[in-house]
């Protein structure tokens, strides 16, 4: 029995009607999944702003071309510039506005998770201080700064007045966000809800993840024996949540089926040696969606390629699973999105479900022989029914998502 | 039309066990509720933060001030419900968690080495008090950390709510606002560090306080319960409570209309238990 372990009683599924993903992979889902299958990394030596550090990260393209319309002009940060692409990609906006007329503005949720919101802006106007330490008067704190910024841009993007809020519990915010749904919809309070993150590049992040020795000097290396740290990246992921329509619904629709969320009680910066609180998220997932370890056919990992994250993870899935199922973490690919990372792992899992593909993790020279899992390092092509993507942060917190098929239902 | 009456229609139902506060002019639970009775004035006086007795002495020398009142009164509110922490499922609510440690990076990387703690950084989070809480009171239930800028004590609220309903178990809910020093406490002004905490149930356990009833309204926001709070009730987040707070320290049927994101607010019927 582990610590908080009990009878959970599963939620009703939900739809993931509609999606995009905007990160150093690409724009939209296409630009995704043909990076995924032609085992390409997005991530790069490029520079940013005026970061001095010896790292790789996964840099979004254009970014800083975006021009918000000018009712939106007062949200202008790298973080709202970035969701503004994904909203453009794959004909969001316009099925999101189909959405808002369908159920009524009051009835759609916006549960988003960022870790730094738009910082970036507020580590900028530090520089512009005046000669009595205040900010320049072009700085909007509400709009950008705070965490909540994200969920309030797109809830006046889409002219939304219905609940919203922003979760910002670190690398597991944007899949805790499936959560958030997944309740207030079964609750009636809401009958859709956009989900998913976004975290953008900044100093706060490279510069702390580089003072706690956490970044790593190469691209990434996920689950590999040399494996030395993480590689930032930034996304925007959307999804849209609907109830599930028996009547008009395809086998290849992708599902939301189970949350499963714990917290570590161990440490604030790193997991639980054991993984115990991951395999409390598994488990709880699994439980929620009704099924066992044996109906998963593929596991997105966290996959940080820090060496104890990994370490971690992969005990706490032998545990849970054995060594059998498939696993890969796609962080090589899209480097750690952080606040996006849980929902840009959802939208690749969504993905995997709909192509029957299994991305193969990327820049392994030599698996960890520690790590007891079957870890993928080159892509496969198999039916998949079911997907359990991971998603845990500092503080402790852990969170597993499982997606089906519709046909299996 | 259509439309509202939908919304009208979705309502959910937990019983509010215990409850902690601390902020400007008050101590705990008692002291507020003495003032919303009226039992005594409300004074101004800062903050006081309180020493934990809680978390291993490494991680309690670590922790901001901010972290400690979000502890304490989630502590209170617990003893209060006759709740074992370690078993509460938990969410905090916060518009801006940790002014401190975010002046103290932004400033740091304004300068030229760009040095930073690396305690600072992990400090930073806006779940360090949900990541602490669950370090100091063994708790692995599901914690999350939210933001909803000066709607974070409503959207708090309902996410506890909904918590309880999905999962058939108590929530703590926390919210607690933290000040933030000059510069960004010019642009972001607050009151003073305030902190509310509330164990909910879907049970009405014998010493429940009040039953809730929760739903979306276009009501306007209830004005503050006493003319003088109304600078507290508009100072923080977490003082959006108020006209909660007050309805339960009188143990009054009321119906309050709390502050959440416009058009909506988070209507609270509220009908004590004794």
């Amino acid at each position: 029995m582990l610590p908080h372990d009990a009878t959970r009683t599963p939620l009703p599924p939900l739809h993931l009607s509609a999606m995009s993903l905007s990160s150093s992979l690409g724009h939209g889902l296409n630009a995704t999944l043909g990076a995924l299958r032609e085992s390409r990394s997005g991530l790069s030596e490029r520079p940013f702003e005026t970061v001095d550090l010896a790292t790789w990260i996964g840099h979004v393209d254009s970014v800083d071309d975006v021009m918000l319309p000018a009712h939106l002009a007062h949200f202008n940060c790298r973080n709202n510039r970035l969701a503004w692409l994904a909203l453009q990609q794959d004909g969001l906006m316009e099925t999101l506005q189909a959405a808002r007329a369908r159920h009524g503005a009051s009835r759609i949720g916006i549960f988003l998770g960022t870790s730094t919101s738009g910082i970036l802006e507020t580590e900028q106007a530090f520089r512009r201080r005046d000669e009595n330490g205040n900010l320049p008067p072009d700085f909007n704190y509400r709009e950008t700064h705070n965490t909540f910024s994200i969920a309030d841009f797109v809830r006046h993007a889409l002219a939304l007045e219905g609940p919203a809020l922003v979760v910002s519990t670190a690398c597991s915010s944007s899949a805790k966000a499936f959560g958030n749904a997944q309740r207030m919809i079964a609750a009636g309070f809401i009958d859709a809800a956009i989900v998913g993150g976004v975290d953008s590049l900044c100093l706060t992040t490279l510069y702390g993840f580089h003072s706690l020795q956490l970044l790593s000097t190469e691209p990434c290396k996920p689950y590999d024996a040399t494996r030395n740290g993480l590689s930032i990246g930034e996304a925007a992921a959307f999804v849209l949540l609907e109830r599930v329509d028996v009547h008009g619904s395809k086998n290849d629709d992708v599902l939301l089926l189970g949350v499963g969320e714990s917290a570590d009680a161990h440490h604030m910066s790193a997991p639980h040696p054991e993984g115990l609180g991951a395999r409390v998220a598994m488990r709880t997932a699994l439980q929620r969606a009704g099924l066992q370890p044996g109906d998963i056919d593929y596991i997105n990992l966290h996959g940080t390629a820090t060496p104890s994250n990994d370490a971690a993870e992969a005990r706490a899935v032998a545990a849970e699973f054995g060594m059998a199922t498939p696993c890969s973490s796609t962080k090589g690919a899209t480097g750690h999105t952080l606040g996006a990372a849980g929902g840009a792992e959802a939208i690749i899992s969504a993905l995997s479900l709909k192509h029957g593909f299994m991305p193969g993790g990327l820049n392994v020279t030599q698996l960890d022989p520690e790590l007891q899992v079957n870890y993928q390092s080159e892509n496969r092509n198999a039916p998949l029914r079911h997907v359990l993507s991971n998603s845990f942060g500092f503080g402790g917190t852990n969170c597993s998502l499982v997606l089906g098929r519709r046909g299996e239902y | 039309m259509a439309q509202q009456m939908e919304n009208s229609a979705a309502q959910t139902t937990v019983y509010l066990l215990g409850i902690g506060a601390i902020g400007p002019g008050f101590d705990g639970w008692p002291a507020l509720r003495a003032i919303l009775r009226e039992e005594e004035a409300w004074s101004r006086t800062t903050t006081r933060i309180p020493v934990l007795q809680v978390l291993p002495a490494a991680e309690r020398r670590r922790v901001g001030i901010v972290v400690k009142l979000a502890l304490a009164v989630g502590l209170e509110a617990a003893r209060h419900a006759d709740r074992d922490p370690a078993l509460l499922a938990s969410v905090f609510s916060a518009s801006n968690a940790e002014g401190e440690n975010c002046h103290a990076l932004c400033d740091a990387l304004a300068g030229d080495d760009r040095f930073i703690s690396p305690t600072r950084f992990h400090n930073s989070v806006h779940n360090a008090s949900s990541g602490y809480w669950s370090i100091a009171t063994g708790c692995m239930a599901p914690s999350t950390s939210l933001c909803a800028f000066d709607a974070s004590f409503s959207a708090g609220l309902l996410e506890a709510a909904m918590q309880v309903a999905g999962n058939g178990e108590d929530c703590l809910l926390v919210v607690h606002d933290s000040i933030y020093p000059h510069p960004l406490g010019s642009v972001r002004p607050m009151l003073d560090n305030m902190g509310i905490g509330l164990v909910l149930s879907a049970q009405p356990a014998a010493h429940a306080l009040a039953r809730l009833d929760l739903s979306l309204s276009e009501n306007p926001p209830t004005l503050a319960p006493l003319e003088k709070l109304a600078a507290l009730q508009g100072g923080t987040p977490s003082g959006r409570a108020l006209p909660l707070l007050h309805a339960v320290a009188t143990a009054r049927h009321a119906s309050v209309d709390l502050e959440y994101l416009a058009p909506l607010s988070l209507r609270i019927g509220v009908s004590p238990c004794h």
